[in-house]
């Protein structure tokens, strides 16, 4: 089996196992609390910060460094500052608000400029393109910027930054 | 409330912090003059269709690097200048069916001053045309020759060499009359909040100019300098280039350079920046 094949077998076999296991709440069934909180958890799984901060910081994946500083990231330099630091967002908001802001954060503050994270229907934007190729979006394949998971571990890392 | 004060909170700690911070605003006076002579404004009062959205409104260079921004004041620096010296022998060469060359009837190329500062504009027949399209209809209509590619080699050396005949020309392009219809769609289309990011061009240059997003130090998105040499292509980038790598940040779906839509939003982002000086070959990052 190559390299490729293999990990692509893996990836189904994460899937299939990820949903036997847990009822996601998919975008569409996200039941808010309090116009801006989510209290339950959207994949079932408790969030892991360590995984939850490797997407607050990658490019590929929430890409959250481009908008925000996070003095606990020193490692990572040109951090944006579009958006307020996330220093002490964990001693902030609670956990169901933190997950509302991540999920759609123009539900918590209107017209925001940071990107609504989970919500997978292509009508809902203005010529959505296929990720970064500037071409039309693929119907198949248009999906939530973060998954379930990522959306928890995001929030369970936010969790932890408690000092500002 | 809630929400209203807890974010009050943050922006005011982040605010403090940005005003230490000197990144956060265009230089405060660097000065482009090219070659020890040719001063060019690169700061100027905002065209009153803004209406104070921007208090003053800057170029791009004032956004770069000391290093990018020196490439630009010494013209054996700026690499963008080699498009120009290759759209030289363009102009002379004899193409097509009629065998005329550009020169045989434009003359010297220095009879093209002004011309790109008054681009894109209505022609004869009511259409928005960009400099692209005259020079195509000069080649197809008048020559018998092939249209060029719009981010074609030729198209990127003649355009180059064309606008650098405006170099230190305020944008002087005509927003109302025939004009104006294209100017309002034009206008939409900035405030538009593209892609699934849903991001318009002002969210980036309206609002936020002067701040960083990731790495790039954010300017108001003007288009005085175009062609600009992009150090980061190692080439010519056109202006309906740089729109589309813009709304492919967005995870948009762009559309075409050269398309209605982006003459369009190349009048009215011109037009935002009536009054500064065309830079001819700008150098950016
Ligand atoms: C395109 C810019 C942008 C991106 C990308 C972005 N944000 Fe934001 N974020 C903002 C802005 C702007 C605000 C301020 C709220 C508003 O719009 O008024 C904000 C607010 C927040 C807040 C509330 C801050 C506070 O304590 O008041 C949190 C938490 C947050 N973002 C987390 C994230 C995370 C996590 C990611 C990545 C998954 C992310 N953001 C990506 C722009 C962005
Ligand atoms: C057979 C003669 C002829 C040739 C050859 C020719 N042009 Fe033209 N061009 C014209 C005429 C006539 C116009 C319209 C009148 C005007 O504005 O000068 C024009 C208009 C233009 C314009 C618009 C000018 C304006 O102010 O609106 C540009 C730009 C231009 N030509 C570029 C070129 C280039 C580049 C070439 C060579 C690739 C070329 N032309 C070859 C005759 C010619
Ligand atoms: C996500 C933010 C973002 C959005 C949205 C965006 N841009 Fe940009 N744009 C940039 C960045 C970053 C650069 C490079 C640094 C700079 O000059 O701001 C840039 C550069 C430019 C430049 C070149 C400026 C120069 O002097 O070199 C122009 C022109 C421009 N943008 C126009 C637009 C237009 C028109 C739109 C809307 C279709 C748009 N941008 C949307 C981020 C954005």
């Amino acid at each position: 089996m190559t390299r490729r094949s293999l990990s692509a077998a893996c990836a189904a076999t994460a899937v299939i196992w990820g949903g036997a296991t847990f009822a996601e709440i998919s975008p569409a069934d996200i039941v808010w609390e309090d116009e801006i909180a989510i209290p339950a958890s959207l994949s079932g799984t408790p969030g892991d910060p360590v995984a939850g901060a490797v997407t607050v910081s990658s490019r590929s994946a929430g890409n959250c460094l481009s908008c925000h500083q996070n003095t606990a990231m020193p490692e990572h330099d040109f951090q944006g500052n579009i958006g307020p630091s996330l220093d002490g967002s964990g001693a902030r908001w609670s956990e169901a608000e933190l997950r509302g802001i991540v999920a759609n954060a123009k539900r918590v503050f209107p017209e925001s400029m940071m990107p609504v994270f989970y919500n997978d229907n292509p009508e809902d934007y203005i010529r959505p393109g296929e990720a970064y190729t500037a071409r039309a979006y693929n119907p198949e394949t248009f999906s939530t910027l973060l998954t379930a998971q990522q959306v928890e571990d995001v929030v369970a890392y936010l969790m932890t930054l408690t000092d500002w | 409330m809630k929400t209203m004060t807890k974010l009050w909170a943050t922006v005011a700690i982040c605010g403090a912090m940005l005003s230490s911070t000197a990144f956060a605003d265009p230089h405060p006076d660097a000065e482009l003059i090219i070659e020890g002579e040719l001063h060019i404004a690169t700061r100027a009062e905002p065209p009153e269709h803004l209406g104070g959205v921007l208090p003053e409104i800057y170029s791009g260079w004032l956004f770069r690097t000391d290093e990018t921004r020196e490439l630009q004041m010494d013209d054996f620096d700026n690499p963008g200048m080699l498009f120009a010296e290759r759209g030289e022998d363009r102009w002379e060469l004899a193409e097509g069916t009629a065998n005329q060359s550009c020169a045989d009837c434009h003359g010297d190329v220095e009879s093209m001053a002004g011309v790109r500062a008054v681009m894109p504009k209505v022609n004869e027949n009511g259409e928005l045309w960009s400099m692209q399209n005259y020079i195509n209809n000069c080649r197809t209509e008048r020559m018998g020759a092939d249209a060029w590619g719009w981010n074609s080699e030729p198209m990127k050396d003649v355009t180059s060499l064309i606008s650098l005949q405006s170099r230190g020309m305020p944008v002087a392009v005509k927003i109302d009359g025939e004009a104006a219809e294209f100017w309002e769609k034009g206008r939409e289309m900035y405030y538009t909040r593209f892609g699934q990011l849903e991001l318009s061009c002002a969210n980036c240059h309206e609002d936020n100019w002067g701040r960083m997003i990731r790495a790039d130090h954010l300017s108001q998105g003007m288009s005085n300098g175009f062609p600009t040499y992009r150090l980061k292509n190692a080439s010519i980038v056109p202006l309906h280039q740089r729109f589309r790598g813009c709304i492919r940040d967005t995870r948009g779906e762009s559309f075409a350079e050269g398309s209605q839509e982006f003459r369009e939003l190349e009048l009215y982002v011109s037009s935002r920046g009536l009054g500064l000086p065309v830079e001819g070959i700008s150098v950016r990052q």
